[in-house]
């Protein structure tokens, strides 16, 4: 077990370090596109291999993309939370409610870490996730469904998945590419939406018939505005890849807290019989649940491609790992066995 | 002045080295510390749960008398307890009986109406939860921190500056053999 407190120290570096890559990834991208833009708009020039002219829009891009990625840090939980309509738990609305409350707490005391706040969405389909930017500001929430289909125990198992998301701080990775890539996403769009506009992609001067020291300059501008169209795609990608191992690494958190594999083995059992998606989710925000929110899990794909282009290994195979360790786990499911 | 300065580099090395691993131990002294104030919040919330639960279920239970006194009883040693270890080993003996308090109540369905039971039944359920999760939190921490003291190189620091291996909250034979308390107030299976 000391092990795994190092292991926990890796993957919170781990964690800052692909924060820090994707923030900066992030910025690049904006000001590359302000660079696409200044050169179309004729702000900057080539000549003679040097650049001429003053860059005024992509200073512009930078400055915003900066602004947005300080403000994602700071804002973005309650943005995730807003757009998949989630609101905070009170305890007297419902007996269950006080039990998800007191689960919380109890796995938070099984961790070692502050109390994360509870928020709920009011969605039948069954499923969690955790956001914040550290320990001291994460959020769990659960779907009325989670809190109507499972029982104590297997409810411990799934706020341990998110406790263990928490801990490491995956929970800030996956916040800020949900805002990032929404952001990214954003800009590609706005990119393409002017060049449809402004008829194409040439610069002014080419427009108006003279001269051709655009052409270069087009077509950096035109490689640029394509390259950020295809940005999504693989931030996208990035997202998935990071999202699918990091399932695999909470659950086996959640055991270590629960030292009770059976528990989330049951609730995510019990989640892998229902079939309906998540109403408020988006492909933005999909990464963050414990199940995929967008897909029945009887979709649940086997195949590489369908894997490359999923947010969560499939249910079937977590399921299996967390039996595997609960057959040669009689010992470590005794509490206080150390 | 070659040598003097090699010396002087391993000298101050192999300062600075010590103070990290001294360092380390103090906070891992910390954290065991830390861990036995969760579970003792834990166990005094518990204390003061404890004759409100008992006053609310007395009416229902005539027939479980001894259980309730089993629980008063134990309360009460490990109200009084004068020193941890009697302290801890009444707990465990509270442990054992509000186990069984708990599941004899799954045999009164009129307590699950009654409202106020069942909020104290919450209550109770994740008090002994926390208490159950900090002990395991604290058995964690006091087994990385005495590897630290027994393993080489921390041993060498740490027995020249008194540090003390921490003890084990250990529970009850019996508590083992007691099913992990869930009580779900309503479980509607789907």
């Amino acid at each position: 077990m000391a092990a795994q407190h190092s292991d926990f120290w890796i993957l919170e570096r781990k964690n800052r370090r692909q924060t820090a890559i994707l923030i900066a990834v992030f910025v690049v991208l904006f000001g590359a596109l302000g660079f696409g833009l200044d050169v179309l708009f004729d702000n900057v020039e080539f000549f003679n291999g040097t650049i001429v002219g003053f860059p005024i829009l992509t200073l512009f891009a930078l400055l915003i993309g900066g602004v947005q990625s300080v403000a994602s840090f700071y804002g973005g939980s309650s943005l995730v939370l807003a757009s998949v309509h989630a609101r905070a738990l009170k305890p007297d609305e419902e007996p269950k409610h006080q039990m998800v409350l007191d689960v919380i707490r109890e796995m938070a005391t099984a961790a070692a870490m502050p109390v994360p706040k509870g928020y709920i969405i009011n969605d039948p389909a069954p499923n969690a996730f955790a956001t914040g930017r550290d320990p001291a500001h994460a959020v769990i929430c659960v779907t009325q469904g989670l809190i109507d289909q499972m029982d104590r125990e297997e409810m411990q198992g799934v706020i341990g998945h998110e406790m263990a998301h928490v801990r490491d701080y995956d929970t800030r990775t996956m916040m800020m590419i949900a805002v990032l890539i929404g952001g990214i996403a954003m800009l590609a769009d706005f990119a393409w939406r002017w060049a449809w506009f402004s008829g194409g992609f040439r610069s002014r001067r080419e427009r108006q018939g003279q001269g051709n020291s655009g052409d270069t300059g087009a077509v950096i501008g035109l490689a640029i505005v394509i390259l950020t169209a295809v940005a999504p795609f693989f931030s996208q990608l990035l997202a998935m890849a990071v999202s699918r191992q990091r399932e695999y690494l909470a659950d086996a958190g959640s055991v270590e807290f629960t030292r009770n594999p059976n528990a989330l083995l049951r609730a995510l059992g019990r989640i892998a019989e229902t079939e309906s998606p998540l109403r408020d989710a988006s492909r933005g925000t999909a990464h963050m649940f414990i199940v995929n929110p967008l897909e029945g899990a009887n979709e649940d794909q086997e195949s590489f491609f369908a894997n490359l282009l999923s947010t969560h290994p499939p249910l079937a195979r977590r399921i299996a790992r967390l039996r595997a360790m609960s057959g040669q786990g009689a010992s470590a499911a005794a509490p206080g066995a150390a | 002045m070659v040598a003097p300065t090699i010396l002087l580099t391993v000298i101050i090395v192999v300062g600075a080295w010590g103070i990290l691993i001294y360092n380390s131990l103090v906070a891992l002294r910390n954290q065991v510390q830390n861990g036995w104030r969760q579970i003792d919040v834990q166990l005094r919330r518990r204390h003061d749960l404890i004759p409100n639960l008992v006053e609310a279920v007395k009416g229902y239970m005539q027939f479980e008398r001894d259980t309730l006194t089993q629980v008063v009883e134990a309360r009460a040693k490990a109200v009084a307890a004068p020193d941890t270890s009697s302290r801890i080993a009444a707990e465990n003996q509270l442990t054992g009986g509000i186990g069984r308090l708990l599941a004899v109540m799954e045999n009164y369905p009129q307590l699950k109406a009654d409202q106020n039971v069942a909020r104290l039944q919450e209550e109770l359920t994740t008090t002994e939860n926390q208490i159950a999760f900090a002990r395991q939190a604290y058995n964690d921490s006091v087994m990385r921190f005495n590897t630290r003291l027994q393993t080489f190189p921390s041993n060498m620091i740490a027995r020249n500056t008194g540090f003390e291996p921490a003890d084990y909250f250990k529970g009850a034979p019996e508590d083992q053999a007691v099913p992990k308390v869930d009580l779900s107030m309503s479980a509607p299976r789907a």
